[in-house]
């Protein structure tokens, strides 16, 4: 059914869409500046007259981050930093979930009480620091992905979730002479795809992007996320710009090191920017899930 | 003697059960109250060779050298500013933008928007601050070129610490207001529907929808959100300031975080750094506390 609009909500609608053209843009505007400043040709960059799409369109910037081994060794570690560290902190976050959602567990209360209260207080930077070196695994792969292993909040989030699913399904295997084990494995983790699929693209994600643990906790740099290395050439980057103004009059052109920043972010950002489509939903979903309190 | 006796039946007979908390309950231990163990080291002279138990006591002397260093109340200052900034221009955009994508009659377009919005959402941090230094680089980035074009002098952002501020928080505000904006749009998704068709067949405009039955229905996820926001109010992480700051604007950058990173960790002042740690962790576990309560008393509703 059409209504009658006044002309005061038609003004409104048509201001409204152009917010949101707005909002699209100033979205992705950084992203495509970044993209074009990245494949544009030196000159352009230089004379500061890259703002929309590419000038002078080439690739040698990044024809230049191609032969730079560092950054493929990291891009390589933090492959496999986030394969080992998502399937892991699934493995940890489900089975406790699990746990913690049997009623029947022993002090099942007290536990509880005990991980939400890590969720409001924790020993800080400086303890933690101190016990992955304590460990012995400063300078290894394991301090990146153990210290992590279980999120609080995801592993509630899984728990409330698994609370849901009904009694008789699980009565059903018990009655078979099945344990608890096999009720986890058989009825339990199937039945929580969809949460547990959520919550290790969170995992996943936060694997790939992160860098600050790497910082604190490495010192080999073959051993280096790729997060690391890129904030190693912004930090860079800085320095240099304050050093380079002065001698900018030389004939030769090398790229500008913000080129090749700007081509080595475009190449950690193309997997991220293939699976979003399809992550985004998951994602939205998992909000969802997260908001209903347990 | 019985009690006990029974506990171990029920423990016998949840074996799997209790084999398979294992892993998650040693976990939680060894990395999370193990670290509150050390954080005693704030209480000590910290020695690595003496290791935690071994180090000598000191008392509150750590906690009375930051009192008294002149970095003190710049820390609390610059933590708080950047915190209440962030909140109170960031807090707010999320709702307008739920609204207004509320409003849309296009569904396509709708989508398209929280798309793009979401999308910055899943950068790292090393990425944004990285797109952003681009953007406002003295010598070729957009800004600073559209400056020279009305004939402005270029300004060097990152080194001046009036605007440290502003890019924290507006790189905050594009990551996130998108993202945030989900749970607002659920909540609006869950609104009654009879409720506006009763309200238009009462000849209400869709102003008045608006003011009467949308905003009241938000209330409650406003309410939470803003109370889970104001008890992280003084818990500021390093990760992106250390990406943006630079001794020349620790003036108004440097945080309590990462004066804690900076010390403990760079200059391995391993005690001073976990009193000043465990100051500001108690400060915000106190922070949540107030704010539930309040929240408890407010609408009847907390975390806990």
């Amino acid at each position: 059914m059409k209504q009658q609009e006044g002309i005061g909500s038609r003004i409104f609608d048509g201001i409204n869409i152009g917010i949101m053209v707005v909002i699209i843009a100033v979205s992705i505007y950084p992203l495509i500046y970044l993209i074009s400043k990245s494949l544009s040709g030196v000159e352009y960059v230089k004379a500061n007259l890259v703002y929309l799409y590419p000038r002078g369109f080439n690739l040698d910037a990044y024809r230049d981050v191609i032969k730079n081994t560092l950054f493929w060794i990291s891009y390589k570690n933090t492959i496999v930093y986030t394969v080992i560290g998502t399937v892991l902190n699934l493995a940890f976050t489900s089975s406790m979930a699990f746990c913690l959602s049997r009623r029947e567990l022993l002090f099942r209360k007290t536990i509880t009480m005990l991980v939400i209260f890590t969720m409001f207080f924790g020993g800080g930077l400086i303890p933690n620091f101190l016990l992955v070196k304590w460990l012995g695994m400063y300078d290894t792969m394991w301090s990146l992905i153990l210290p992590g292993t279980i999120s609080t909040y995801n592993m509630i989030i899984v728990r409330t979730y698994m609370k849901t699913i009904p009694e008789d399904v699980i009565e059903s295997v018990r009655i078979d002479g099945g344990n608890e084990l096999q009720i986890f494995y058989k009825i339990i983790l199937p039945l929580s795809k969809p949460v547990l699929a959520t919550i290790g693209l969170f995992y996943a994600i936060g694997h790939w992007n992160s860098y600050f643990n790497a910082m604190i906790f490495l010192k080999t740099n073959i051993k280096f996320p790729v997060q690391l290395v890129l904030k190693e050439m912004i930090v860079d980057q800085n320095m240099q710009s304050v050093s380079t103004a002065a001698y900018e009059s030389l004939n030769q052109q090398p790229l500008t090191s913000e080129m090749l920043v700007a081509a080595s972010i475009v190449i950690t950002l193309i997997p991220v920017l293939i699976i979003y489509p399809f992550v985004q939903k998951f994602f939205v979903k998992g909000i969802m899930i997260g908001s209903v309190k347990g | 003697m019985n009690n006990s006796n029974s506990l171990l039946r029920r423990a016998v007979r949840q074996r799997y059960l209790l084999i398979l908390l294992l892993p998650g309950l040693i976990y939680f231990v060894v990395f999370k109250y193990v670290p509150m163990y050390g954080i005693i080291i704030a209480f000590k002279d910290y020695d690595f060779m003496r290791g935690i138990s071994g180090s000598a006591w000191v008392g509150l002397k750590y906690f009375k050298e930051f009192f008294a260093s002149p970095y003190c109340f710049r820390l609390i200052k610059n933590t708080f500013l950047l915190s209440a900034v962030n909140l109170v221009l960031g807090f707010p955009i999320p709702i307008i933008l739920a609204l207004l994508l509320n409003e849309l009659k296009s569904q396509k377009l709708k989508k398209l928007t929280q798309t793009a919005s979401y999308l910055p959402y899943f950068l790292s941090t090393v990425v944004v601050i990285g797109i952003l230094q681009q953007l406002v680089s003295p010598s070729s980035g957009v800004i600073n070129a559209l400056r020279n074009m009305m004939g402005k002098e270029s300004i060097n952002f990152f080194m001046e610490k009036q605007y440290f501020i502003p890019l924290y928080v507006m790189t905050e505000i594009w990551q996130k207001a998108g993202y945030d904006a989900i749970i607002y749009i659920s909540a609006l998704a869950g609104i009654d529907m009879a409720l506006y068709e009763a309200a238009k067949i009462d000849g209400a405009g869709r102003w008045r929808c608006l003011w009467n039955i949308t905003l009241p229905s938000l209330l409650p996820t406003i309410s939470i959100l803003l109370i889970l926001k104001l008890g992280h109010l003084m818990d500021v992480g390093y990760e992106k300031v250390l990406l943006m700051y630079n001794p020349s604007i620790y003036e108004t950058a440097d945080i309590i975080s990462t004066f804690v990173y900076r010390t403990g960790i760079k200059n391995a002042n391993y005690s001073f750094a976990a009193a000043v740690g465990l100051m500001n962790s108690v400060v915000a576990l106190v922070l949540i506390f107030v704010s539930n309560r309040c929240s408890n008393k407010l609408s009847g509703d907390g975390l806990w």
